[in-house]
């Protein structure tokens, strides 16, 4: 099969409107006849189930929390960018574009990412008119911020909880139309297979998390919201229940997973602090700007970092790049702080921390000026921990957040499969190999309140409606794979939990697939991973039942997708022979140390396709191009 | 750090309920809270039993899932702070902790430390959104917002919707979620459509539900993560007052043919 892009005829700044006014409509009188299942309720989720239900069609939206609020949409901080030029510092769409593009190595897809300039300040209009409580200034303008990478200030934020906010506009719209008896909301309800009948998307099979009932539902196109994968690596910054299962479902029904090695590592995190860890923070990277990072000099050194005089201490990033000194890229600093810490340097009680030291930020601006910038990360800081940074060096280490990979869509955001759509971070398409802050918030309401509510219409109209229903023998056998696979698990009587064979699996993704990989060690993975996942499939313990409510049923079910999407996400880190953004195979660099890329072999993206349980999947390529901004090596530095 | 925890276990609605004992040892002081109740249900599933069932997702105070009343204290006795984020540094070694579920009779349990939250959501579908549909927009900096007032709105959206209030009340009153939910929108210029008939809305719903009346005890503003003010309990009831004085007939005029 070919993949098309179905990027439209047209030049890039009329691209998305051209395409619009081409698009097949269904008409309002029969909208209510054709039903959509939303799956996901964070950003994506629950602006494209709401839009859909206000336009008239029937929707049922899943979310496997106990409230459709509670997705991890939630959980984004620093805010939304739009390119709205409020602040009259040149911004535009191009300029937005331009950022997007440069920031993601160029590794996106060009028509894609220009829409995403272009809905951005719709995107605001909408959420103030549902009530989001953006920042304002004293006379009552929209006040903006300035976030990494970029020259103007085109972040519009709530406090430290823009995502928060922005999910409380779109589940109140969901909220609205549940009421409206338009969208039929089913929380605690996890996805466990797509049905796919004459190679259209007709419905999904999920679990009752609370009786355990397998079930199923049949629709006339199925939407993928379900967020990243970045819990591969057992501690990251998402949410404990964040999981692969419906892409990697997909991935299994025949839609083909792009660029499954894109991972996005952040440089700021609050280090693990044991074994006992289970997820990780962020802290804002705008500490960078006023604390100096080092480690000891000498290995193994115990003392307090107070009492290490200057001389012993090695400001790693002054020294390797005096031009740029803490402030280099995300991508740099994680891989440094990696590579001091593997020296042994790191510090903190595993060895895997830096430090982050404001001692001569408060010495040279005072208290005030300090506690202005930074007062609220410091709370958070010392509530964890228990440390304060005011006394105390800050620890850092660099943390998985997001994920760029995801299945593959083309300009509708319908995947390989027909009817079936992702949207969101579920989807791989505009941030490249690396994503801008203020940026993933922006393409979930693009995509749920824009793109999809048009575009789906035009497959819709397509077909006939309500032609299939759950009484489809493809449901059926569906279903019986669901429970046998729930049985397997729960039969497998072994001796190991769940908890303890995911943070072995993170372990090994994350030392051979995480912030810098070779050619060596992702081969090496790809022996590991078959093997954990045999001792899952014959050492797992899982007690209770299937009946009811299970958590390590739940938990397990996601591990055995994490085990088997692992493996692709290594092979696919290894067939990309080159550097790009988060992508980082030592082979691979200049002699500055920073990213290679190789444009003449890998200006692509890398599409896989399911060939089996045990084949190697096959490879696609859908070539990138590069027209409206040609090709250019990324440089912070000039 | 050693601890003793007695845990509230009942296996399902209509089962009995108990507080069962367990001792966990070896515990860092680093450790937060939920991260001690993983690594206790991990001791549980290698013995064979089942593990505890709680509720938690991002692990950083902000959705909301985890909903621990902890030796009597919804959320534990961090002030302002999630279930997630309380740590063990912050006990005694030695001490015996109580851990409970969110009682309320709207808040049915579902499992051991799992309350069944959907009175909440139904509160919101009552009328907690403006009325509008994805579309083009008028641009925003055309209705000025004193920032004050938007400030004051952002301090009841930050609700996290966890349900502590209604945990910490001797009434189980949701007064102050509805009260931060009904400010939120109520205190916004593009909120005014709407601003009686959703608290006309809400505040049946709430009543629907189960939840007890308010006594102004103001333990919910104690125990909320967010500190969310009682203050805006006098708003709710102001507006609510307002709202069932007007006539909705005559808020919306009569047309008297000429």
């Amino acid at each position: 099969m070919r993949l098309d892009a179905k990027i439209p005829e047209a030049p890039i700044e009329h691209m998305w409107d051209t395409h619009r006014e081409h698009l097949r409509l269904v008409g309002p009188r029969n909208r209510p006849h054709y039903r959509i299942i939303v799956v996901g309720s964070g950003l994506a989720g629950a602006a494209a189930a709401s839009s859909l239900g206000a336009m008239g069609y029937r929707v049922n939206c899943f979310c496997f929390q106990d409230s459709a609020r509670r997705a991890h949409s939630i959980a984004a901080q620093g805010g939304i960018n739009a390119a709205k030029d409020y602040r009259n510092d040149g911004d535009s769409v191009y300029r937005l574009f331009y950022d997007t593009q440069k920031g993601g190595d160029y590794r996106s897809r060009e028509a894609n990412v220009w829409r995403l300039a272009e809905l951005s300040e719709n995107i605001i209009d909408q959420a103030v008119a549902q009530g989001v409580p953006f920042a304002r200034e004293y006379g009552g303008m929209l006040a903006n911020r300035s976030f990494g990478g970029v020259l103007v200030e085109r972040t519009f934020y709530s406090r430290g909880e823009t995502g928060q906010q922005l999910l409380l506009g779109a589940n109140s719209a969901l909220a609205e139309q549940i009421k409206a008896r338009q969208v039929e909301m089913h929380t605690r309800t996890e996805l466990l297979d797509i049905v796919v009948i004459d190679g259209r998307a007709r419905g999904i099979v999920v679990r009752d998390l609370v009786t355990g009932e397998v079930r199923s539902h049949a629709a006339d196109a199925v939407v993928l919201a379900t967020g990243g994968y970045s819990n591969v690596y057992y501690l990251s910054t998402n949410a404990r229940g964040c999981n692969v299962t419906a892409t990697w479902r997909a991935y299994k029904r025949g839609a083909r997973f792009a660029n499954p090695c894109y991972t996005q590592i952040h440089p700021t995190c609050i280090p693990a602090s044991g074994e006992h860890q289970s997820k990780l923070t962020l802290m804002s990277e705008s500490l960078r700007n006023d604390g100096r990072i080092w480690v000891p000099r000498k290995r193994g050194d115990t003392r307090a970092p107070g009492e290490i005089p200057e001389e012993e201490r090695y400001y790693y990033l002054e020294e390797r790049y005096p031009r740029f000194g803490n402030l280099v890229p995300r991508d740099v600093a994680s891989r440094n702080a990696k590579d001091v810490c593997d020296q042994n340097l790191g510090v903190g009680p595993t060895g895997r921390g830096v430090y982050l030291d404001f001692r001569d930020a408060i010495a040279e601006h005072g208290r005030d000026v300090i506690a202005g910038r930074y007062e609220n990360l410091f709370e958070i800081y010392e509530r964890i921990t228990g440390v304060s940074p005011w006394t105390t060096p800050m620890q850092i280490y660099p943390a998985p957040h997001y994920t760029m990979g995801g299945l593959w869509v083309d300009y509708n955001l319908m995947t390989t499969v027909p009817g079936l759509y992702a949207i969101g971070e579920a989807n791989f398409s505009d941030h490249g190999a690396n994503r801008l802050g203020a940026s993933s918030l922006m393409q979930c309401l693009a995509d749920g309140y824009f793109i999809l509510p048009i575009t789906i219409g035009d497959y819709l109209s397509r077909h006939p409606y309500g032609d299939v229903d759950s009484s489809h023998p493809a449901f059926g056998d569906a279903e019986r794979g669901v429970r046998d696979r729930i049985d397997r698990l729960l039969g497998i009587g072994g001796k190991r939990t769940v908890e303890s064979l995911h943070r072995e699996l993170g372990r090994v993704v994350w030392d051979l697939c995480g912030m810098s990989r070779t050619a060596e060690g992702l081969n090496e993975a790809q022996e590991i991973i078959p093997k954990l996942r045999d001792e899952f499939w014959t050492d797992l313990r899982i007690t209770g039942t299937g009946d009811r409510l299970n958590q390590s049923l739940e938990h397990a079910g996601r591990l055995a997708d994490f085990l088997e999407f692992a493996e692709l996400m290594c092979l696919d880190a290894l067939t990309r022979e080159e550097s790009c953004g988060g992508h980082f195979r030592e082979e691979y660099k200049t002699e500055e140390g920073e990213a290679l890329r190789d444009d003449l072999d890998f200006a692509h993206v890398s599409v896989w396709d399911f060939q089996g349980p045990d084949e190697r999947p096959s490879l696609h390529e859908e070539p990138l191009t590069f027209h409206a901004l040609p090709l250019a090596q990324r440089n912070y530095k000039i | 750090m050693r601890f003793t925890l007695r845990v509230h276990r009942q296996t399902g609605p209509e089962a009995p309920g108990a507080l069962v004992q367990y001792s966990v040892d070896d515990i860092s002081p680093d450790t937060s809270f939920l991260e001690m109740m993983d690594l206790l249900n991990e001791q549980l599933t290698a013995k064979g039993e089942d593990p505890i069932a709680f509720d938690s997702d991002c692990r950083e105070g902000i959705c909301g899932m985890c909903s621990m009343v902890i030796n009597a204290q919804a959320h534990g006795p961090l002030p302002e702070s999630a279930t997630c984020q309380v740590y063990m540094r912050q006990f005694q070694d030695g001490d015996v902790i109580t851990v409970e579920p969110f009682r309320a009779a709207a808040f049915p349990l579902v499992r051991d430390l799992i309350v069944d939250r959907s009175a909440f959501d139904r509160i919101m579908q009552a009328g907690g959104f403006i009325s509008v549909h994805s579309g083009p927009k008028p641009d925003p900096n055309s209705v000025p917002i004193e920032p004050g007032t938007v400030e004051l709105a952002l301090d009841a959206a930050s609700c996290i919707g966890c349900g502590a209030c209604v945990a910490a009340c001797p009434n189980a009153s949701a007064m102050l979620y509805t009260a931060a939910k009904v400010s939120h929108l109520g205190l916004l210029p593009q909120g005014q459509p709407e601003r009686y008939e959703r608290v006309r809305n809400m505040v049946g719903q709430m009543e629907d539900e189960g939840f007890g009346a308010c006594r102004n005890y103001g333990e919910c503003e104690a125990q909320c993560p967010k500190g969310i003010s009682i203050g805006f309990i006098g708003r709710m009831n102001h507006d609510y007052l307002r709202a069932s004085l007007l006539d909705p007939v005559d808020r919306q005029g009569k047309m008297v043919p000429q």
